[in-house]
């Protein structure tokens, strides 16, 4: 990938997650998440990872924020009124969260092993890397009893909320 | 100025503390939420760019890392169709979507 590509979607990305965490109101942070994902599956395809990157469009930017907007919307939620802080809930959680990005930053550091350029892919001369036939090899040669696992978690998440959205609970 | 793996392990780890941040200081349900699929996030680019870092005899990427990434989404999604039903079941008992509101589980 153009380093020039990496660092812009790199920024954008982070920065619409900075917005996701300091916007007030909650339409606002879930566009910001709604671009921070588009900046990934910007990512994904510098990664030569095409299929993800289409998964993560149609379903993160897609129907997950959707979803969200849907909600926010039903429950009609304001911007949040500005409440007393509690200083040390604030001041513990910025600093928590700078320790480990600090912490982050020390192992990379000394991480010799991923301080090397990314290997070329070897392809056959006049064709371009086909990972959703891959991808799809990979799913259902190896990994079979984890998706129909997935199958079975997605057929209970359907039926528990259809359950815990019924008013009455008996 | 080659890109290295590093490079993106260290975009990923910082995502990753922006989403934590935001679950240590936000207050409203629904934004710790969007919070937490930003972590989630964080972990499929480190997996993704681990599956390109790792390029196998065939010269390809290893995809094993890309199948893990897409069951992540997966459950991902399931997760967020549960957990948007419980706030809303709890907004309709509580009519409130602010954590401090909610103290019944607090010690």
């Amino acid at each position: 990938m153009n380093p020039i590509l990496f660092y812009l979607f790199s920024i954008l990305m982070l920065g619409f997650g900075i917005a996701v965490v300091a916007n007030r109101s909650p339409v606002a942070s879930a566009m910001s998440l709604v671009v921070s994902f588009f900046c990934l599956a910007a990512l994904y395809v510098g990664l030569d990872a095409y299929f993800l990157a289409s998964i993560q469009v149609v379903v993160y930017a897609g129907a997950v924020m959707v979803l969200f907007l849907f909600i926010i919307m039903l429950l009609d939620l304001k911007a949040e009124q500005r409440r007393k802080f509690n200083k040390l809930a604030i001041g513990g959680g910025a600093l928590v969260a700078l320790a480990f990005a600090a912490q982050l930053l020390g192992v990379l550091g000394g991480h010799p092993r991923g301080d090397k350029p990314f290997p070329e892919l070897k392809l056959p001369i006049g064709e371009s890397l086909n990972d959703l036939q891959h991808v799809g090899e990979t799913l259902f040669s190896l990994h079979t009893l984890p998706f129909q696992i997935i199958g079975v978690l997605i057929l209970v998440a359907t039926i528990g909320v259809i359950v815990i959205s019924k008013r009455e609970l008996k | 100025m080659t890109l290295t793996l590093n490079h993106y392990l260290l975009v990923s780890g910082l995502l990753f503390s922006i989403g934590f941040a935001g679950v240590l200081l936000r207050r409203n349900i629904i934004i710790i939420f969007m919070c937490l699929e930003l972590m989630l996030n964080a972990a499929n680019l480190s997996l993704v760019a681990f599956s390109r870092f790792n390029v196998g005899a065939d010269g390809l990427p290893n995809f094993n890392a890309q199948v893990l990434t897409f069951f992540i989404i997966t459950v991902a999604a399931a997760e967020v169709a549960v957990g948007l039903a419980i706030i809303v079941a709890l907004y309709r008992a509580r009519q409130t979507t602010h954590v401090e509101d909610i103290t019944t589980l607090k010690f």
